[in-house]
């Protein structure tokens, strides 16, 4: 019976998503023409419709999603991870460390336990690399939004792309060995019995899945709503093509020019998008703005100052450096091919 | 007594999870001592690979995870 009534509120949930989320153009429209009775075409009327068609929207795609991977995510813990990833060999490690990282519920904040736990569990260097940068850059957020905005192309792309660089640059990572640029108290660290794993069932992954909708929508609702007004000011003042004089593909400062901009910054994925969006309509090239956005998901100075907790400065440099190199490449690439 | 630690690097979700279990603790009337662990080498004995844990005398009962008052309850009786 509990089965059943989960089953029935799930698909009504569902249903009344897709009925509001597809008229949310038809609303963004009224609101801005009938409603404030703005003029079409003004600067300011299109800002006021892209904020408004976008936010609800954004934040729509947000709660679905995140239930979605929070379900998936119940079936994956850093324990399960590690368990798979120790003793395997360091290519194969490589390639499936980008791929769990892709899954495995993952907080910046927890980058040091992680890291610890991996290495005294004997995953090569190199490998616990590959994990630790495909998890943040391959935002799972960032993913679906991508695809809601885009199309498969893009977003898939962004995926690929986020694990080729994951992939290679844990494996180079692994090739220089760093290992004495690691803090030594790492290697001594004694890591206690490790957490035994609830069973879990299905209404307890359902659980999971709306603990982390609270979670998640609570903390970046803020990135969002900023990030859609930045991208609305964009798209109602900025010129039609004005940027692509250099953000275009011509530019070929622009790649490396993104991706120093984007280090320092640090935004939630979901507030980086609707930017991402406004940035492409006023002609600024794929690589480019993939690459800023990679830079700022993937690299940041917080994470930086969290890793050297573990690793010596060296090493942090050479992590950024070979990072910062993988996006500046496939922004590069993408802009020569696309 | 029940001895309490909260294993985390002073994120503001440990810093939840700490003000949950204290409430839990407070509500029930019983004798508790509670205990921030920030020191990571010392958080890695624990054996947790994520951020905040909650500790009851020596037994890590929840990971990477805030709980409410209630919850928190549960495992303090």
């Amino acid at each position: 019976m509990r089965i059943l009534k989960w089953t029935l509120l799930l698909t009504a949930a569902v249903l009344l998503w897709g009925l509001i989320y597809f008229n949310l153009a038809a609303f963004g429209g009224w609101f801005t023409y009938s409603l404030l009775k703005m003029q079409q075409g003004g600067h300011l009327s299109s800002a006021v419709e892209f904020f408004v068609f976008e936010t609800p929207k954004v934040l729509m795609l947000l709660v679905l999603v995140v239930f979605g991977i929070g379900i998936i995510r119940s079936f994956f813990t850093p324990e399960r991870t590690r368990k798979i990833l120790s003793g395997k060999s360091e290519t194969v490690g490589n390639i499936l460390a980008a791929l769990l990282g892709v899954v495995t519920p993952f907080c910046s904040c927890s980058a040091v336990p992680l890291f610890v736990g991996f290495v005294t569990a004997g995953v090569p260097l190199g490998v616990t690399f590959s994990f630790l940068i495909s998890a943040p850059m391959i935002n799972e957020i960032a993913l679906v939004m991508l695809f809601g905005m885009f199309g498969w192309k893009v977003a898939g792309l962004y995926m690929g792309v986020g694990l080729l660089i994951a992939i290679v640059a844990g494996w180079i990572l692994g090739r220089l060995h760093m290992e004495k640029h690691i803090e030594p108290w790492v290697f001594e660290a004694k890591m206690g019995e490790a957490v035994k794993e609830d069973a879990i069932n299905w209404e307890g992954r359902i659980r999971y899945g709306l603990i982390a909708v609270r979670d998640i929508v609570s903390k970046v609702w803020i990135y969002v709503i900023l990030g859609i007004a930045v991208g609305a000011g964009i798209h109602g003042y900025v010129p039609q093509d004005f940027l692509a004089s250099f953000m275009g593909k011509d530019a070929w400062w622009s790649v490396p020019a993104a991706v120093l901009l984007g280090v320092p910054m640090y935004s939630n994925a979901a507030g980086i998008i609707p930017i991402v969006k406004a940035l492409l309509e006023k002609g600024a090239a794929l690589g480019t703005v993939l690459a800023f956005m990679m830079a700022v998901i993937g690299l940041s100075l917080p994470e930086a100052i969290i890793l050297r907790n573990i690793l010596k400065p060296k090493l942090v440099f050479t992590f950024f450096g070979i990072v910062a190199a993988g996006i500046i490449i496939i922004g590069y690439l993408f802009n020569i091919l696309l | 007594m029940k001895k309490i630690q909260i294993l985390g690097s002073g994120c503001s979700k440990c810093k939840a999870l700490a003000l949950s279990a204290e409430t839990a603790a407070k509500e029930m009337g019983i004798e508790y001592q509670i205990e921030k662990v920030t020191d990571i080498k010392e958080i890695m004995k624990f054996g947790v690979m994520m951020t905040p844990a909650l500790v009851v005398d020596g037994q890590v009962k929840v990971v990477g995870k805030i709980l409410s008052p209630e919850q928190i309850k549960a495992m303090l009786s």
